[in-house]
């Protein structure tokens, strides 16, 4: 059981580096062509953001549900 | 260098020696004046004195100033500030059960002395690829770390010395990771809290002999919140208390709603041997405990050692990170 709990945190460990590596390396610096309002730039990052939480929690829960419905099974 | 270290060792002194002293006689004022809660999760009606918040609030605020007599900046006094008005919010929710939301929004005001003095810098720092400048961003993620870290602590505060337990580990493991990054006055008043909350689990520790209330585990949370911020080491932080945002990510995403965790189903019953197993209730949220215990029962002993092994492998993750910061790809 504790193993699959401890690679439940190094899961989400891994998921928080990659995730700010994304924001930092690909969303920080995006940008739209000088005509366009900088507030929609950052709608469109905030967006990306959300997007990618979503994507995050999601995984987890995934993982979440699968630790406890093993534990359970067994 | 000397005068850090100097500083370093009185103010832990300080933290720990003045809570390992006064909490006893706190034990005892409460048993007088029957201020004391039932133990749940023992045989009998075993009451036990609550809060141990004013205990922690004379250590981690006692400390937190005789290092402000040795470095005067207005992060450490951010620290102070905020840890007194996380503490004030929690002992009103000790002295009258408030709602769900009146947590968070009370706790989002807390952050107010880290905005007033000026004490972040809205660079957010990740391991191997940098750092990102998020100025408007980086306001709201000051005022969310405070509630986020306060409920986090509290609603892992269900078992003998896990509340005080694990912020004693995830303390020291910031401290070092502090330390790595050569920030050192916040890591020596991170020192601070990790002594503080070591001298308070030496009473809070199973079979434990005060509960840090609401005041105490909201004020653990806040300090270690305000460090995280005024430390620049948001991430880290986070790593290193990685099974209580585990345990909060399971209630919120069993449960969908911010309730106080009074209001819900107890997703743990008893065994005639009064260990602890998981309900059958298909409604009651899956938190750490209920995760832990999910395949056989555990004693409340055993349960409180393995969260506490979990958070010493996020507290090695969260110094193999503070090692990480330095490198680039």
């Amino acid at each position: 059981m504790a193993i699959k709990i401890y690679s439940f945190i190094f899961v989400m460990w891994i998921l928080m580096l990659i995730g700010g590596g994304l924001v930092i390396v690909f969303v920080g610096p995006f940008t739209l062509s000088s005509g366009i309002d900088p507030i929609i730039t950052s709608s469109i990052k905030v967006i990306i953001a959300l997007f990618l939480i979503f994507i995050w929690l999601f995984t987890l829960t995934k993982v979440k549900n699968w630790i406890f419905k093993s534990q359970v099974k067994s | 260098m000397e005068e850090k270290i100097i500083a370093a060792i009185i103010v832990s002194a300080i933290a720990f020696f003045s809570i390992y002293a006064f909490t006893p006689v706190l034990i005892k004022f409460l048993q007088k004046r029957n201020i004391t809660v039932k133990d749940v999760n023992k045989k009998g009606n075993i009451m036990i004195p609550r809060p141990g918040g004013i205990s922690i609030l004379l250590g981690i605020v006692a400390s937190e100033i005789t290092l402000y007599l040795f470095f005067p900046i207005s992060e450490i006094l951010a620290i102070i500030i905020t840890s007194i008005l996380g503490f004030s919010v929690g002992i009103i929710d000790d002295k009258k059960t408030m709602g769900g939301w009146f947590k968070p929004l009370a706790l989002a005001f807390c952050a107010a002395p880290i905005l007033l003095l000026g004490a972040y810098d809205s660079n957010l720092d990740f391991p191997l690829f940098g750092s990102v400048k998020i100025p408007s961003l980086y306001l709201a993620l000051v005022v969310f770390m405070i509630p986020i870290m306060g409920n986090t602590i509290n609603s892992i505060d269900v078992l003998n010395g896990i509340a005080s337990g694990v912020t004693t580990i995830a303390s020291f493991a910031l401290a070092v990771s502090l330390f790595i990054l050569q920030n050192y006055e916040i890591g020596i008043s991170c020192l601070c809290l990790g002594f503080a909350s070591l001298a308070f689990y030496k009473y809070h520790k199973f079979p434990s002999k005060i509960f840090p209330g609401d005041s105490g585990a909201v004020m653990f949370g806040a300090t270690y919140g305000v460090i995280a911020i005024v430390g620049q080491v948001e991430v880290i932080a986070a790593v290193a208390i990685l099974p209580a945002v585990i345990n909060s990510f399971l209630f919120l995403s069993s449960v969908k709603k911010i309730v106080e965790h009074r209001e819900i189903k107890n997703p743990v019953k008893h065994t005639d041997d009064f260990k602890l197993k998981s309900t059958d209730e298909n409604h009651a949220p899956i938190t750490l405990v209920r995760l832990l215990i999910a395949k056989k029962p555990l004693s409340e002993k055993q349960i409180c050692n393995e969260v506490l092994k979990l958070t010493t492998f996020s507290g090695v993750l969260a110094v193999i990170t503070a090692f990480m910061m330095g490198v680039k790809i």
